[in-house]
């Protein structure tokens, strides 16, 4: 195990500053363990502040006419709530993960940039103050949606360029760490760490990268007009001098819906590696996934208009987008097949991680069929900006994504902290979770086939049950990430629990639990000799 | 890990702990602060923005300056070369979909928008729009809401073509550089390189004279309609990377002048190099869509 | 089809199920009210879970492809998660399950991959034929311009039986005010009910034609099974061909700034002969309301009339007070308002000013924009004596 262990001790060569304690360790980190971290804890904190955001929006839903805020304040709160969870709780979190796992995976002593690595986290500090700091700004915070649609962006107060700096930031921010992890991914595998023998979590990523440059650029690209048709006089989007809002749109969505796949593509990686632990059998159709997830990533960039079904395209265009739209049921169904048949024939037990990870299949799917629905052009002309398509985008981001995190979460966490969490605790936490969540989203199904539009503060008052149910739903989903905060987060980073042995799942694979839980501060310096299957090493 | 042999080149260095992600991170806070203040008219919004962009300038500095020195220690063995090959390569990718964006902007208005905005059902709202691109021809009015003031376009003659003949000529005299450092005439390498620097920044003067003849002669701005705004967005952000790219090239020839690079490794100069022909590539799609279309 | 009938069957008898699972769970919840509150015929019902009843040929045909798409999805769901229950109760540890070995068939990889694709294509057929006919707008009998405002609609009859009626439709200002009271009346039309409602008659074909004034909109209608977005400086178009006289309601479909849940959309459907009545009705009207451009008003007079424009067009933003919120600037003490220079003041109405924020209210008659500024330059604390006539505005206009 030469190889593995951090030399600490009986090596002399260590430099004091390999080894960095207090604030300069986190401040100053080049560590991908430390810098993990730093994102994981930044987008738990992101989430819990797009959560009370979220919940602002629910309180304000639980009966009709106006209670909480004012119809301004509420466009307020749910641009802020989806900009924070898309771009400050999932996709930080993400790439907390990679930054852990996927040096842990590949046998990799870091990332490949250790600096500009820091610089991707550090970047989001500046970003978050801005976007949040955007609520105490003039006329609030950006109230135009997440989707920053012109010319409605026209008419914000000062508070829309802050987001979008902010946003330009982010993108930086997620342009150098697709980078690091695609060169990490390419150039640091341990020798005989084949990419087709390295774990699908780091396929999924190195896909999400390449989906993360090509189009955050673009992103930036459409709010740059923005910025310039605000203050520089220019008519991107200005009917008046030949522009067009539809524009807007069509560049947003081309990176928009690559964008929710960047949001799941890490997310089956994660399922994909969980599964097989608990099953206790390998992966089925290894190569298949990584051709599913390559197909995903491929369509993800012809079917952005479907977003668009009701602006008005022509014929052709509503018919091509709906097709292409659908096609992408093939390869995300060969995953979920690919799941079960691995599940299928084995020896299943039931942890947490193993819970959330059933869970996330079941629930995804079901949000993963209203999307096929949603993707049929003509039920889509009903169901556009109605809580159908709010119901459709938390089942497969609040159900999928952040499921797959928690999953994530409770399957290395020991790996991370040294401690294994509680399995009491943690079922609390998924059950919990797993009710509420179809308590809060469920019905907005209803809500939408009965036409509710989207981004109401106010609504006819036959839809005033669906709304107190799900009002009381959300609150019970946010008290169980409290609990899930304060009694399983917090007890495991004071180092509470019992200790993790090396390898906790006996069926798990993966150089990840070749080192010792808690991981070392170093692992991998020099690159480790590996077993044919590159799951073990051997000297 | 890094440092740990000392005068051998480690596996893969991988630096300690560093103040200047932090520190630039703090620069562009005060960027994005100073810039977003600015645009909404408070002056000094301004300051803060040259503030952070100078606070950030110097700590890149920093951190080039210690990237260097590790380099130039021998801490970067071949596989951090290669690490280095494949971020550049995606970097320009991300750059390259940038472009993406307002390629696509050009061609929407040109294909989509303003031919709508002109046709047989939107009559209904612009009566008077003749659409006609770039809206400069007789009988045609600029706008549809007839915001615009009249102007004149940019044609190919003779500004842009001498930029493209500059670029094309300063990417020769780089491959030349190129060349001669390689077969190690670092004397003939450096002369090059500062041809090209020059030839980079001969272009941004007879942009920057281009410019100064659209406004004030042609009467083409950054707010004459959906033309102007594409027109100079796109060359803008253009004439913007190859002021990048001359910087790049600048550090480059700074630092063969001080002997770095070897005629084997020399990534950092190649980097710069790729990143000048990308901006040269783009000048090329620009003059054909932009100039001549 | 049969079998494709028999699903459509299964689907509704799927739907009554669940209609009645939900009214139970109605029941136990009851909020305050909800209670209290009646289905609305043409609108939502109490606790709806399903499409609104179909009132055109297309509706009708959505709503169907819903069925077959959520039927198809329930059957896949059952049995692909059918498989996985089944494995997760029989494959497990705790039964003494021994783990397989197998990791890999390329002969089910291609099943899947095929029989999913067929499904598709299965999918797709009948939509495409649905989609075909929802965007052929052509050969209507009436063609009417909806114009998206913040926050009201416009409508103008282009064409047909009624051309030149032209109208705007606002949400009843005492819904406004009960949603802001916190406490609204349990009322079944809340937040649907409008001044003006847009009226056509029954089984023509009416296209509509969308525009906005200011940011984008979306004019939808679920009952017709139309929804399109109402975009500056462009016009869209859709159509429905109502086969039922009676009042249908919508909302605005895309977010439009701060009043985008207050602007609904009130359909009336009459039959033929009650339409053409009603045209006539509105042609009277029309005709007795026109303004005189021409005419020189007294300055009590003005401020009336424009103290009803203030409200029905500005108050919204700036307030009763005239003291504006947030970031509306005030009108009262305002510097353009009080200045002796009128054209000033007229010309931030005609062409609107901060990008949209104050929009343009040059869809307004010469009389209002006259009338209402009129009212503000000599309200609260303006007291400048100051008189725009009609004559002044239609000279801006120029
Ligand atoms: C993680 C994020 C995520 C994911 C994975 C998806 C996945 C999908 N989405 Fe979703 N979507 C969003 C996030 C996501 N979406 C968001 C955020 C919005 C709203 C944005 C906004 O407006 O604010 C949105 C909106 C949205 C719309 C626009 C709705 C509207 O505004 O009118 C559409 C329309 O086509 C759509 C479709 C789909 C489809 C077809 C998939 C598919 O990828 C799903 C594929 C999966 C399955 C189908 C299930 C498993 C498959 C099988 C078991 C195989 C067998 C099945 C068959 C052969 C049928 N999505
Ligand atoms: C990316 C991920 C993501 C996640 C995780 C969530 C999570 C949640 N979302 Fe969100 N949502 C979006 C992405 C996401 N959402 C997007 C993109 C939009 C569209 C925005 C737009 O239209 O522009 C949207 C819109 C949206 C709407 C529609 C708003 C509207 O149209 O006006 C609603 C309404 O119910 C909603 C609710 C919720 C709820 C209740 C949660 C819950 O899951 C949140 C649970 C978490 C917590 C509650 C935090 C933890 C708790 C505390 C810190 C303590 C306080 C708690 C208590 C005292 C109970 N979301
Ligand atoms: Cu108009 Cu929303
Ligand atoms: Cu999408």
């Amino acid at each position: 195990m030469s190889a593995v262990l951090d030399h600490h001790g009986d090596h002399a060569h260590d430099h004091a500053h390999d080894h960095p304690h207090g604030w300069r360790r986190w401040l100053f980190a080049t560590n991908h363990k430390d810098i993990g971290t730093l994102y994981l804890l930044f987008s738990l904190t992101m989430l819990m502040i797009g959560g009370v955001l979220a919940l602002g929006i629910r309180a304000e839903l639980f009966q009709p006419g106006l209670q909480v805020v004012n119809p301004e304040l509420f466009n307020q709160l749910t641009t802020m709530h989806g900009l924070i969870m898309v771009f400050g709780a999932i996709m930080p979190a993400f790439v907390g993960f990679a930054n852990w796992m996927i040096p842990l995976q590949v046998g990799a002593a870091d990332m490949a940039f250790a600096r500009m690595n820091n610089f991707s986290f550090w970047l989001l500090i500046p970003a978050a103050l801005m976007l949040v700091g955007s609520f105490f700004m003039p006329g609030g915070a950006p109230a135009a949606g997440w989707t920053l649609y012109a010319p409605l962006t026209l008419q914000m107060g000062p508070s829309m360029d802050a987001g979008i700096f902010a946003m330009h930031i982010m993108g930086a921010s997620s342009i150098m760490g697709s980078i690091n992890i695609i060169v990490t991914i390419l150039n640091m595998r341990a020798p005989g760490m084949t990419l087709m023998k390295m774990p699908l979590f780091c396929w999924t990523w190195l896909i999400t990268a390449y989906l993360l440059i090509a189009v955050m650029p673009v992103l930036a690209g459409a709010i740059t007009m923005t910025l310039t048709d605000r203050h520089f006089g220019t008519s991107f989007f200005n009917p008046a001098g030949g522009g067009d809002p539809v524009m807007y749109q069509h560049i947003f969505w081309f990176f928009g819906h690559p964008e929710v796949y960047i949001m799941i593509l890490p997310a089956f990686g994660i399922v994909s590696a969980i599964i097989p632990a608990f099953a206790r059998k390998r992966l089925f159709g290894y190569t298949s996934m990584v051709y599913a997830t390559s197909s995903i990533a491929i369509l993800s960039f012809i079917v952005w208009a479907h977003h668009m079904f009701t602006t008005g395209m022509p014929v052709t265009g509503q018919l091509f987008f709906m097709y292409a739209t659908m096609l992408i049921a093939i390869p995300t169904g060969v995953k979920v097949f690919n799941w079960i048949a691995t599940m299928w024939r084995g020896s299943m037990t039931f942890e947490t991680p193993m819970l959330f990870a059933v869970g996330f299949i079941f629930v995804f799917t079901m949000g993963g069929f209203t999307g096929l629905i949603l993707a049929v052009a003509p039920v889509d002309i009903q169901l556009q900006d109605t809580y159908y398509v709010v119901a459709h985008f938390h089942y497969v981001l609040v159900a999928g994504s952040l499921y797959a995190m928690f999953a994530g979460y409770y399957y290395w966490s020991p790996k991370w902290t040294g401690v294994m969490y509680s399995e009491t605790r943690g079922k609390i936490h998924f059950w919990g979770s797993l009710i509420f969540f179809n308590v809060t989203f469920f019905p907005m199904h209803f809500l939408g086939l009965a036409g509710m539009p989207r981004r109401y503060a106010d609504y006819p008052m036959q839809f005033a049950d669906f709304n107190a149910l799900a009002t009381v739903g959300a609150f019970g989903f946010g008290l169980m990430q409290v609990y899930f905060l304060f009694f399983i987060v917090i007890p495991a980073m004071r180092g509470k629990g019992e200790p993790a042995p090396q390898k906790p799942w006996e069926a798990a694979e993966g150089l990840e639990w070749e080192v010792p839980s808690p991981a070392p501060f170093h692992t991998f310096e020099t690159p480790p000799k590996l077993n044919a299957s590159a799951t073990k090493i051997i000297g | 890990m890094s440092a740990a042999t000392h005068g051998q080149t480690p596996y893969y260095f991988v630096p300690g702990p560093s103040r200047h992600p932090i520190m630039a991170a703090i620069g562009l806070l005060f960027v994005i602060f100073g810039a977003g203040q600015w645009v909404n008219g408070h002056g000094w919004g301004a300051y803060v923005l040259l503030f952070g962009l100078l606070w950030w300038a110097f700590v890149l500095q920093q951190w080039f300056r210690q990237a260097i020195g590790e380099s130039e220690g021998g801490q970067y063995s071949d596989r951090i070369d290669v690490s280095f090959r494949w971020s550049m390569s995606w970097f320009i990718f991300s750059e390259v979909m940038f472009f993406a964006a307002f390629f696509g902007a050009l061609y929407w208005t040109r294909v989509h928008s303003v031919p709508n905005l002109g046709d047989l059902e939107n009559a209904l709202l612009w009566p008077d729009f003749k659409a006609v691109w770039p809206s400069v021809a007789a009988g045609a009015t600029a706008s549809p809401a007839g915001i615009v003031e009249p102007f004149t376009t940019m044609g190919p003659f003779w500004l842009p073509t001498i930029n493209t003949a500059l670029l094309l000529t300063s990417g020769v005299t780089l491959t030349i550089a190129h060349h001669a450092l390689r077969e190690n005439h670092r004397g003939k390498t450096i002369a090059f390189m500062w041809l090209t620097v020059l030839l980079g920044l001969t272009f941004l003067f007879v942009q920057g004279y281009e410019y100064h003849h659209a406004y004030t002669e042609l009467n083409l701005k950054l707010s004459s309609g959906v033309f102007g705004s594409t027109f100079f967005m796109l060359t803008g952000f253009h004439g913007f990377h190859v002021f990048v790219g001359m910087l790049m090239l600048l550090f480059i020839t700074i630092r063969l002048m001080k002997g770095h690079f070897t005629p084997e490794r020399h990534f950092g100069f190649e980097g710069a190099a790729w990143y000048w022909h990308f901006v040269d590539v783009v000048w090329l799609g620009l003059y054909v869509v932009v100039y001549w279309m | 089809m049969k079998t494709i009938n028999a699903l459509s069957n299964a689907a509704s008898a799927l739907r009554r199920q669940a209609m009645a699972t939900g009214l139970g769970l109605a029941a136990t919840l009851y909020t305050t009210a909800a209670l209290a509150v009646n289905d609305l015929p043409g609108g939502p019902a109490v606790n709806q879970l399903d499409l609104h009843p179909p009132v055109t040929r297309i509706a009708a045909e959505q709503q169907w492809l819903h069925y077959f798409m959520l039927v198809i999805c329930m059957v896949i769901f059952v049995a692909v998660f059918g498989v996985m229950f089944y494995s997760i109760f029989k494959h497990r540890r705790s039964k003494g399950a021994k783990p397989a070995n197998f990791h890999e068939s390329t002969t089910v990889e291609i099943i899947w991959t095929v029989v999913p694709f067929f499904i598709v294509i299965l999918m797709a057929l009948p939509a495409t034929k649905v989609v075909v006919a929802m965007k052929d707008t052509t050969n209507a009998d009436l063609t009417i311009k909806a114009t998206g405002y913040q926050w009201k609609w416009g409508y103008d009859y282009l064409k047909g039986e009624g051309e030149g009626i032209a109208f705007v439709s606002t949400l009843d200002t005492s819904h406004r005010l009960m949603s802001d009271s916190g406490k609204p009346e349990p009322t079944d039309d809340y937040l649907l009910k409008v001044d003006n409602p847009l009226v056509v008659p029954v089984d023509k074909k009416v296209r509509i034609i969308t525009t906005a004034n200011d940011v984008i909109h979306a004019f939808m209608v679920p009952a017709f099974g139309i929804k399109q977005d109402a975009i500056p400086g462009f016009v869209r178009d859709t159509w429905f061909r109502a086969e039922k006289t009676g009042d249908f309601y919508g909302q605005c479909a895309e977010l439009c700034g701060k009043e985008h849940a207050y602007m609904p959309i009130h359909v009336k459907v009459l039959s033929q002969a009650d339409y053409a009545v009603w045209v006539e009705g509105e042609k009277k009207k029309l005709a007795a309301k026109a303004d005189d451009p021409a005419k020189v008003w007294e300055l009590p007079e003005l401020v009336a009339r424009g103290e009803k424009v203030y409200a029905a067009n500005c108050a919204a933003c700036h307030q009763a007070s005239g003291k504006g919120a947030g970031a509306i600037k005030p009108i009262d003490g305002a510097a353009v308002v009080l200045d002796a220079d009128k054209t000033k003041q007229i010309a931030i109405l005609l062409n609107g000013q901060n990008n949209g924020a104050m929009p343009a209210w040059k869809h307004l008659s010469d009389t209002e924009i006259a009338a209402v500024i009129t009212y503000t330059k000599n309200h609260w604390s303006n007291a400048t004596g100051q008189i725009v006539q009609p004559a002044d505005v239609l000279a801006a206009r120029k």
